[in-house]
Parts: C-alpha cells; sequence; structure tokens
C-alpha cells in the first residue's frame, strides 16, 4: 500500500465516528445468504452452543423415554431393538454432538473476547466447522427418524458392530457421525491454539491468561492427539465393512482388542475433553461471586496441564475385564488413582478461594456449589472403579452407568449451567431470570441426585446396563420406579432452565457490560459485543485487567478501519508484532461443507464417493482460499 | 468503560512473517494433529505384527524397487523445496515461479511411482490384517502427497496471477515448502514399517 493512498486509521477519526466505520466493516450482511456466510465468532458460537442445546433436549427425551421403559419391570413401551437404538443414541448424541461441542462453542464465543481480539484465527475454518457439526448431527438423527439408527452402543465395540453382527448401514451411520464431528472438533482445536498463541492482548503474558482460556487451551492439545486416535479406528472399521479390510477379523490377523484400545485411547481423554474447559469455567467465574482473585493460578494452570498429560495414560481401565497382563493393569489402577491429585489441587484451590472471599449466592455460585458436591462424589465412585478387583465385580452395571452420570452431570452440565447463566448476559445483553435460576438450580441437583444416587446400589445389586427391561422376580424394580420418577424432577429443572433462556431473551432485565463485576476482558466491552468486539484493543497489565484498572482502561490504537484488523502478538510476552488481517465473510465455508459432507455419506454406501466426491471439496476449496483482492489481502 | 491511549500501532507491518504469521502456527497445529494419526497408524501396524505369528503374513515381502525410487525421489526434492523457500523468503518473483513448477514436478512424479508401488505389496488389503494395514498407511501417505501437490499447483498457478506479487502469497509459498517438508519427514516411518521386513 503506497503512502499516497494511505488507508484510514482509528486515530484519523473522530471518536464518535469510529463505532459506525468499525461496524461497516466487520458486520455481517442481512439476510439468508449474509447468515451463511458470516464469520464472526460470536455469531458462530451462539449457533454452536444453540445447536448442542437442541441436542440436549434430544438426548433427554430419549433418557426419559429409557426411564419410563425400566419404570417397571417387563415395560412394553419400547421393542429390544428400539430401545438398542435409543440408549446407542442417547449416549452418542450427548457425547459426540452435545457435551464436547457446547464446550468448545462456549470457547469459540468467549476465547476471543477474553483474550481482547476482534475475531478468532482462521474464522471461515470456523463457520466450517459448524456446518460439518450441524451435518453430521442431521445424519444422525435423520437415521434414527429411518430406523437406521445405531445400536451397537456409543463405543461401537467390535465384532457387535462389524460386518458379520452388523449387516446394514446403522454401525457405519455411527462410524461416519464420528468423523463429523471430530473434523469439526479438530477445527476448532486449531483455531484455539493459534488465537492463544497469537491474538492475545499487548501486555497478556502467558501467566495473565484468564483460567478459561488456559483450560481451552490444554483442552486443544487433548482433541489434537486424541481424536486422531477415534478417526483411525472409525475409518478402519468403515473399512473392514465396505471393503473387505480385516483390522479388527482375528480369523486373518486382525484384533478385537485393537478397537478398545484405539477407542479408549480416544475415548478418555475424551473425558477431560469435556471436563477441562468445565473446571476452566468454575475458575474463571467464581472471583465475580466471592469478590477476590482465584487462589492458587499457577496450581490450578499445573493441574489443568497435569490432568492433560495423565488422561493418555488411563485408557485401560475400561479394558480391565478383558483379560490382560496383571502388571498392566496394576499400572493403569496407579495412574487411574493418580489423576485424582491434580483434580483434587483444583478442588482445594476453589475452596481456598471462597473461604478467603465473600459468597454472593447468584445462580451461576448455586450452580458451582452443585458441582462441588456432585462431582466430588463421582470422583470417588472414579477411585473405586481405578481398582481391578471392585471393577470386575461392577463393570457394565448400573454403578459404572451412576458413576459417568456423576462425573459429566457433576463435572461438566453443573458448570456448564452456571456458565450460561454466567455468560448469558454478555451473549444476549439481558440477565436471565434470578428467582427461575433458583428453581433450576435446586430442581436440576435435587432430581439428579434422586435419579442417580440410587444407579449405585442398582449397580451392586446386580443390575445391568443396557438391558431393555427385567423380570419381577428381580429386586429391582422398587428403587427403578423411584429413579425414573426422580428423571422427571430433573427434566422439569431443564425444561424450566430452556423457558427461562427463551424468556430472557426478550424479557429478562438489560445487563450493561459488567453485570457480575467480573475482571477479565469480555466484561470490558458491550452486551452483546459488537461486530469487532472491541473498538481499541486494550492493554493487559495485570491478570484481573477490569480490577487492576480501576477508572479507565489502558488501550492501544493505530489499527485500520477499512479492513478487518486484529493485532498479532508474540507467543510467550504478547509483544505485538504484526497487524494482520482477518478474513471476511465467505460463502464458500458452507459450500465447502455442503460437498464434504455428500463425500462423507456417499462413503458410506461406495469407496467411490472419496474419489468423485473430493473434486467438489477441492473445488469449493479453491474458492475458499482463492485472494480476493479486497484490503484484507494488503501485506 | 472510558479509554485511555497507551500505544500506537500504527507502525507495525499489516502481515507478519514467519512466526509472526497464524498461518504459519496454524500449518504447525495441521502437522502436530495429522502427525499423531499417523503415528497412530503405525502403532496399529506394530500392535497387529506382535499379534501375528509370522510377518508379514500370508504374502512375500514387498518388491524393495518402487519404494526404493520414491523415497529417493522425495529427499532429492528437499533440495529445490529448501531453494524455494529461501526464494520465496527473499520475494524472488522469477525464481518462485520456476521453483514451484519444480516442486510441482517433483509432486507428481511420486504420484505416478506410487501406481507401481501398490502392486509391489504383493497382496491386497483383503488379503488379511497384514495387507489391511499395510494398503491403509499407503494410502494415507498418498492422501497426504495428493494434498499437498494440489496445495502446491493450486499455488503455483496463483503465483503467475496477479495475485502473486504480494508478501502473504510469499509466506503462503514458505508455509506450503514447510508442509512439503513434512509430507518426506512422514513417509520415512512408514517406510521404515513397510519395508522394513524385506531389508530384515
Amino acid at each position: 500500500m503506497s503512502a499516497a493512498s494511505s488507508p484510514p486509521l482509528d486515530i484519523d477519526i473522530r471518536h464518535e465516528e469510529l463505532d459506525g466505520r468499525l461496524a461497516e466493516t466487520w458486520r455481517t450482511r442481512p439476510g439468508f445468504w449474509g447468515a451463511l456466510a458470516t464469520v464472526d465468532h460470536k455469531v458462530i458460537g451462539r449457533r454452536y452452543i444453540a445447536t448442542a442445546f437442541v441436542f440436549l433436549i434430544l438426548g433427554g427425551i430419549l433418557a426419559l423415554a429409557m426411564r419410563w421403559q425400566l419404570a417397571r419391570p417387563e415395560g412394553r413401551l419400547v421393542s429390544p431393538d428400539l430401545y438398542n437404538q435409543i440408549f446407542t443414541m442417547h449416549g452418542a448424541n450427548m457425547m459426540f454432538l452435545f457435551a464436547v461441542p457446547v464446550m468448545e462453542a462456549m470457547a469459540v464465543y468467549l476465547v476471543p473476547l477474553m483474550l481482547g481480539t476482534r475475531n478468532i484465527a482462521f474464522p471461515r475454518l470456523n463457520a466450517f466447522s459448524y456446518w460439518i457439526y450441524l451435518a453430521g448431527g442431521i445424519l444422525l438423527w435423520v437415521s434414527f427418524a429411518l430406523n437406521m439408527g445405531p445400536d451397537i452402543g456409543w463405543f461401537g465395540y467390535v465384532p457387535l458392530s462389524g460386518p458379520q453382527f452388523s449387516p446394514g448401514k446403522r454401525a457405519d451411520i455411527w462410524a461416519q457421525m464420528i468423523t463429523f464431528t471430530e473434523i469439526a472438533a479438530l477445527a476448532v482445536a486449531v483455531e484455539i491454539v493459534v488465537t492463544v498463541f497469537k491474538q492475545r492482548a499487548p501486555g497478556m503474558t502467558l501467566d495473565r491468561i484468564p483460567l478459561f482460556v488456559w483450560a481451552m487451551l490444554v483442552t486443544s492439545f487433548l482433541v489434537m492427539l486424541a481424536m486422531p486416535a477415534i478417526m483411525v479406528a472409525s475409518t478402519s472399521l468403515i473399512l473392514d465393512r465396505l471393503v473387505g479390510t480385516h483390522f479388527y477379523n482375528p480369523a486373518e490377523g486382525g484384533d478385537v482388542l485393537l478397537w478398545q484400545h484405539l477407542f479408549w485411547f480416544f475415548g478418555h481423554p475424551e473425558v477431560y475433553i469435556i471436563f477441562l474447559p468445565a473446571t476452566g469455567m468454575i475458575s474463571s467465574m467464581l472471583p465475580a461471586f466471592v469478590r477476590r482473585p482465584v487462589f492458587g493460578y499457577l496450581p490450578l494452570v499445573l493441574s489443568m496441564v497435569t490432568i492433560g498429560i495423565l488422561s493418555f495414560g488411563l485408557w485401560v481401565h475400561h479394558m480391565f475385564t478383558t483379560g490382560l497382563p496383571r502388571l498392566g493393569e496394576s499400572f493403569f489402577t496407579a495412574s487411574s488413582m493418580a489423576i485424582a491429585v491434580p483434580a483434587g489441587v483444583q478442588i482445594f484451590c476453589w475452596i481456598a478461594t471462597i473461604w478467603d472471599g465473600r459468597p454472593v449466592y447468584r445462580t451461576p455460585f448455586l450452580f458451582i456449589l452443585a458441582f462441588f458436591f456432585t462431582f466430588v462424589l463421582g470422583g470417588m465412585t472414579g477411585v473405586m472403579v481405578a481398582s481391578v478387583p471392585l471393577d470386575t465385580q461392577v463393570h457394565d452395571t448400573y454403578f459404572v452407568v451412576a458413576h459417568f452420570h456423576y462425573v459429566l452431570i457433576g463435572g461438566a452440565v453443573f458448570p456448564l449451567m452456571a456458565a450460561i447463566y454466567f455468560w448469558y448476559p454478555k451473549m444476549v445483553g439481558r440477565m436471565m431470570s434470578e428467582r427461575i435460576g433458583r428453581w433450576v438450580a435446586g430442581l436440576t441437583f435435587v432430581g439428579f441426585n434422586l435419579a442417580f444416587f440410587p444407579m449405585h446400589i442398582l449397580g451392586l445389586q446386580g443390575m445391568p446396563r443396557r438391558i431393555y427391561t427385567y423380570q419381577t422376580d428381580v429386586p429391582w424394580s422398587g428403587l427403578n420406579l423411584f429413579v425414573s420418577l426422580s428423571t422427571v424432577i430433573l427434566a422439569a429443572g431443564f425444561l424450566l432452565f430452556f423457558i427461562d433462556a427463551v424468556r430472557s431473551a426478550r424479557r429478562g432485565e438489560p445487563a450493561g457490560e459488567n453485570p457480575w463485576g467480573a475482571p477479565s476482558l469480555e466484561w470490558a466491552t458491550t452486551s452483546p459485543p459488537p461486530p469487532y468486539n472491541f473498538a481499541r484493543i486494550p492493554v493487559v497489565t495485570g491478570r484481573n485487567p477490569l480490577w487492576d484498572e480501576r477508572g479507565d482502561m489502558p488501550v492501544a490504537s493505530g489499527l485500520r478501519v477499512d479492513r478487518r484488523e486484529l493485532l498479532i502478538t508474540s507467543v510467550a510476552d504478547a509483544i505485538p508484532e504484526a497487524r494482520d488481517s482477518s478474513p471476511r465473510d465467505s460463502i464458500w465455508p458452507f459450500w465447502a461443507a455442503i460437498a464434504t459432507s455428500a463425500m462423507l455419506i456417499g462413503s458410506i454406501f461406495s469407496p467411490w464417493a472419496v474419489v468423485w466426491g473430493s473434486i467438489p471439496v477441492a473445488i469449493t476449496l479453491v474458492g475458499w482460499f482463492w485472494p480476493k483482492g479486497t484490503p484484507e489481502d494488503d501485506a | 468503560m472510558r479509554e485511555r491511549v497507551v500505544a500506537d500501532l500504527s507502525h507495525l507491518p499489516l502481515h507478519g512473517k514467519g512466526t509472526a504469521s497464524p498461518t504459519w502456527w496454524g500449518t504447525l497445529v495441521f502437522m502436530l494433529l495429522e502427525g499423531s494419526g499417523f503415528a497412530l497408524m503405525i502403532v496399529v501396524y506394530l500392535y497387529l505384527g506382535s499379534l501375528a505369528p509370522s510377518w508379514p503374513m500370508g504374502a512375500p515381502p514387498p518388491d524393495l524397487g518402487p519404494g526404493l525410487v520414491l523415497t529417493a525421489i522425495l529427499i532429492a526434492s528437499l533440495v529445490p523445496n529448501w531453494l524455494v523457500s529461501r526464494w520465496a523468503g527473499r520475494e524472488d518473483m522469477r525464481k518462485v515461479r520456476i521453483g514451484l513448477v519444480v516442486m510441482s514436478v517433483f509432486g507428481i512424479v511420486p504420484l505416478v511411482v506410487r501406481c507401481f508401488e501398490f502392486p509391489a505389496l504383493n497382496l491386497s488389503w483383503d488379503s488379511n490384517a497384514y495387507g489391511s494395514v499395510v494398503w491403509t498407511l499407503l494410502g494415507l501417505h498418498t492422501t497426504h502427497l495428493l494434498t499437498d501437490v494440489a496445495d502446491t499447483l493450486v499455488l503455483t498457478v496463483m503465483m503467475f496471477t496477479r495475485h502473486g506479487a504480494n508478501s502473504r502469497r510469499f509466506g503462503d509459498v514458505e508455509d506450503n515448502t514447510l508442509y512439503w517438508g513434512f509430507v518426506v519427514a512422514t513417509w520415512l516411518p512408514i517406510y521404515a514399517c513397510i519395508y522394513g521386513p524385506a531389508w530384515l
């Protein structure tokens, strides 16, 4: 760009005009195509979150169907075949379409705001990720509606899922749905790592990064190292089923335990891919409710990193009953118990934070307390099943069902509910109802514990998981009825939550910039934030920017307003290195996602779909990356 | 909140190079996740090999010819690859164009050799688990080659258009050479797996 036509900088423009000029450059165009082409991380993040909650509702309805069926012996609501589909759909849906995506979605929305930047890195990849995720979800649910829903359990063990025992396309639907969701998750992981490394506000050194962002950074590395395992597994399963390879066929030198190793090498880190973001949320929310900075920033970060590393050394504890060598089992028992140490360090840091603070019992804080109680119980049964003899006894029983629901709902869903109540005002501009929120917290906490605690006992009494019914002569009917009735309380809590979320979007109290008086950067801009997030990039001088700088906010100026420009800073010290451009809206990621979806769905039926399907994928990718001569291309 | 301007960014370049470029980091991160996919496939190979009574299973070891030729070409390609990277760093358009054409050839020729490499494995993917895993390893790397060749071809065409004379594009060329180095690097352990038994 020559000096003669030097482009407009924010310093050249009167303050009152700046917002309008930036909004013109950064806004999403109105209308249908504008909505498809947007690359605004906030729009995509909100979509991602809303879609994930739709899947939560669908998965929850399946759970209610199962509880209706099991409420009394010899229930006849659903057939055994449909029951197989229902529990598989429930698990696969909750893990792959709700839990992981919703955590990544929160990060897509929050991480750029917390870092003081204007968009996520690779925003078009972000749009692509959402469309691929949506396509995978539609694939799974449409198949279910067509009686083609997978029926092999959410971990799809061979030989049951292999060509011999699962003819038809149900298992392939499951395996390919995994491919969709893993592509989406890997894309977000790449974006988050690069955003955290390169787009932090000046002055935000590594030891000033908000803890939720640290959690998402560690999580993203887990995604990148663990998810390829499930892609290798699901792809080789599809190959076994479609073109007759023998990865899992013992008669031709394959091995069925190979599946379990690959699946759980992904599957155990997966638990932490869901749990770590939740811990990050808690660390980031707590200070606002106890009016002091979080205790033990460094141990909290180190615990997250430690959990991340240890999570790769636990997978065999899912396989204790497969007859592996004793020494191996002992090693994995030790590592499974060891991970309780960093988890405990986190808990004690939070307790210390609350202890030393002045707690304000608002709805998000109530959910945090619900998390403590529930997650600690789930962690205790976790230490129990880490021991081989106990695990052998309760393997595949309702004890395990109780354990992982305590960990996942207690450890991830309660913090998520807290996070929604906490950040909803930022996303929507209005508060959710405090009065309804208390009811939601109470109903879900009580309903959850009443519904799931008795499952421990049912498991110890020998009730296996995944049975579609049981006979009258086993002593399980009383507790099962109690569990099913309690589920209604839990469901009522969720129903109230959704009513509140929808109602508050129109009728909630206006939130203002920082309704909780919280210290991190996302609260330094309007609610909801403008398309460009910050008119001027904030400059960070401490760990709690909005508390450290009472009065006025230090900012940096000198960015262009005629193109989407943001600040690139150095990895360790966040020293400004360049002002780079951020891509404009584009419809190509949408077409690329359509082309990729067509290829992936086609490949369930014919290997040639990969060959012919790759051509439109290549064309759409060229359209995506080919320079358009916009000011964003200036260098 | 009121704002207080404490820094002026207008002197900063309009585009970061090398480690100041998000694309460079993106390339690195993609290598990490693809690398873990390759590593896992190699683990599958070693796992199945450790269970088998004999390895290679039910077939003579692969013929060494095509694999050796391909490996030689890939290693030789590192020299022009490195030169293109240097020229792109200096934004020398003429040399970059020539270099990219050369690198396109260095990408296409291994794909031709690969057509002879699959038959040289001496069994089919559906013969047994050994066949499945060597075909998949080779197939994975072929996909890797294909995508990078397609990328190189598009980039070559782009450098001959009006969009080429832009330091962003030179940065893209550098990132592409970085990625080609990765394509070559991942081949070596795969080569060792597939052809190791034949050498021993």
